[in-house]
């Protein structure tokens, strides 16, 4: 019998564990990554001889509801077709039970470890600002995300910005839809997910820090909002997801998640504490973005900017060196940012200046 | 949609060792013998510290009595995995020989079990001593490489006697022979060794994923007692949660 080493054992392991979608149009290549739900498989899709990243659930789905479920993600994210969400192509289940779904295949990064190489400041908000783009385009659709954070953020290789993972999003009420446009039949459409909602929707509880899992809380305990934290579902609408997305603005700045040690259970943040600032763990970060980082994660859903585009818009103030909502300047900081956006102008004048004087002592002589 | 996470195909061989059919028990034994003496000889020799002949012995005695005395009849599958509970008995068996001063050195003329002890030492040589701290996943440890390395014997046997050779050897060289290459073999490099479109590479392996992992449920299957520890297991050896 040949001997097997510890490599050859994990090799078999991984090669025994990959799913079996004989039956199906797709043939598992290889393991991409996995997380609290489910794993993800490179796939290769025979009829269309595309690549594909396929999902498979970790539990098995005795009863179906995580079959719907995947089905309801699946029909939301149909709904949202914008180049920043990743759409799903698929949803089937696996003769063991196990249900999957294939989607686009997402190159790039994660957007927690794009912080890590050379990305500048600007760089970085410019993402950001995407991302603020695809979810307000969410919400403009009645859906709110409820999970947003930067593991469910890939940015690919031409710096787009993909928004993953719309497993826990929520429908919105008809009140919140008033201002859908919307056509009627797409209305009904998002009718019957609502109603799937109230049926389908597992049971998810936040774990440890940067990981959804199953329980009874929905979201991931270092970004979500203390509305969601302490389960007040009621209370759910844009303005949580402004919070996560304050939260995830927070990482950006700082590297690390705003309840990183203090919050990372979903106990912790039912009890609200105001996040470490942004500038107290690096000086550097202009007072403007850390207003809109605040604005975004106050306590109070009231306080904070009413949707994803106020968030957005006012990165982009930023980014153009104009005033940005969330933040008063004083007169040196007007005077100060005049200066920086007008610099160009203002060297030119200044050079203007030191000619006319020099020409002024040369001709005096 | 099946609720059931994986296929149950063979009689599991503890609950065969306990039959009334002496050629089922026999052959029960033998099945779990060719599973469990290569985990219990490096157990022995590493965590009870025994020197190589003493391990041989006690792992001979240990196999004997068992089928002696049938002690895996007395496992109850509600209380523990199979596996906890040799070694349990195991722990036992050798602390009683330890204890018996003088005790009749068992196997040693009358060996009844051919086993490859030189090759057990031969692996242990390869692999190292275990660090202190991994000592008591040893055993278990030692277990899962010889449960994949029986699937593996049958997959072979199995592929070959169904004349898929290049199946075998595709899985071989993508899965075993890559061990020390940074990354794995991409299909393109396999299609351009074995002279096959990259869509073969990719059915042929499908196949061989497949086939591998019905033979390993079904040797996992044959050394658990219940459907309830032979999924238990397969979440703990596979990593997925069959639920």
């Amino acid at each position: 019998m040949r001997w097997l080493s510890d490599g050859s054992v994990d090799r078999l392991r991984e090669e025994a564990d990959l799913p079996d979608l004989g039956g199906s149009k797709y043939l598992v290549l290889h393991k991409l990554g996995w997380g609290g739900m489910g794993t993800v498989y490179l796939a290769q899709d025979v009829d269309l001889g595309r690549k594909v990243a396929v999902k498979v659930m970790n539990m098995a789905d005795p009863t179906g509801a995580l079959a719907t479920r995947m089905m309801r993600e699946a029909r939301i994210v149909a709904l949202l077709e914008h180049p920043s969400i990743v759409p799903i192509h698929d949803v089937g289940a696996l003769d063991d039970g196990r249900v999957f779904y294939a989607m686009k295949l997402v190159q790039g990064k994660r957007l927690d470890q794009t912080t890590g190489d050379n990305a500048s400041f600007y760089d970085l908000l410019r993402i950001f600002q995407k991302v603020c783009e695809a979810v307000a385009f969410a919400h403009a659709r009645g859906v709110i995300h409820r999970d947003l954070k930067p593991e469910n953020i890939m940015v690919g290789p031409f710096g787009e910005v993909l928004v993953m993972d719309w497993g826990v999003a929520k429908v919105l009420s008809d009140a919140d839809l008033a201002a859908d446009p919307a056509p009627t039949d797409e209305h009904s459409e998002l009718h019957a997910i609502e109603d799937a909602d109230l049926i389908a929707t597992l049971p998810l509880v936040a774990g440890k820090t940067g990981d959804t899992s199953g329980g009874t809380v929905i979201g991931t305990p270092a970004y979500m909002s203390p509305e969601q934290a302490r389960g007040q579902t009621e209370l759910l609408d844009e303005r949580s997801d402004v919070f996560s997305l304050g939260a995830i603005l927070y990482y950006l700045l700082t590297g690390r998640p705003p309840y990183e040690s203090d919050g990372g259970t979903v106990a912790r943040r039912q009890t609200w504490k105001s996040p470490i600032r942004p500038r107290q763990l690096d000086r550097k970060i202009p007072r403007q973005v850390e207003a809109i980082c605040l604005k975004a994660m106050s306590e109070h859903r009231e306080d904070r900017y009413a949707t994803a585009e106020g968030v957005g818009v006012d990165v982009v103030k930023f980014l153009d060196g104009n005033p940005v909502s969330a933040y008063r300047e004083n007169v040196f900081e007007k005077a100060f940012r005049w200066l920086n956006k007008n610099r160009f102008i203002v060297i030119l004048i200044l050079a203007y200046l030191i000619m006319r004087l020099i020409v002024f002592f040369a001709v005096g002589r | 949609m099946g609720s059931d996470r994986f296929p149950v195909t063979k009689l599991s061989a503890i609950v065969a060792s306990s039959s009334d059919d002496q050629e089922e028990r026999t052959r029960a034994f033998e099945v779990l013998v060719a599973a469990y003496w290569m985990p219990v000889y490096k157990y022995v020799r590493i965590k009870w510290n025994k020197p190589g002949e003493d391990a041989r012995d006690l792992t001979q005695g240990f196999f004997a009595e068992a089928i002696e005395k049938n002690f895996f009849a007395r496992f109850d599958p509600s209380k523990a995995k199979f596996r906890t509970f040799l070694r349990t008995c195991l722990d036992g068996f050798v602390a009683n020989e330890n204890k018996a001063a003088s005790r009749i050195k068992r196997g040693g003329d009358a060996t009844i079990l051919s086993l490859d002890f030189d090759g057990a030492e031969e692996q242990m040589r390869i692999a190292g001593p275990p660090a202190l701290g991994a000592l008591d996943d040893y055993f278990d440890k030692e277990w899962a490489r010889s449960v994949f390395s029986l699937a593996l014997e049958s997959f072979r046997a199995q592929m070959i006697a169904a004349q898929k050779q290049t199946h075998l050897r595709l899985f071989e060289r993508y899965v075993l022979d890559a061990e020390d290459e940074p990354t794995k073999t991409s299909y393109k490099s396999l299609s351009a060794e074995f002279n096959l479109p990259t869509t073969d590479v990719t059915n042929y392996l499908a196949l061989a994923r497949r086939e591998f992992r019905r033979i390993f449920l079904e040797k996992l299957r044959e050394l658990t007692a219940t459907d309830e520890e032979f999924r238990r297991e397969a979440r703990a050896l596979l990593g997925v949660d069959p639920q």
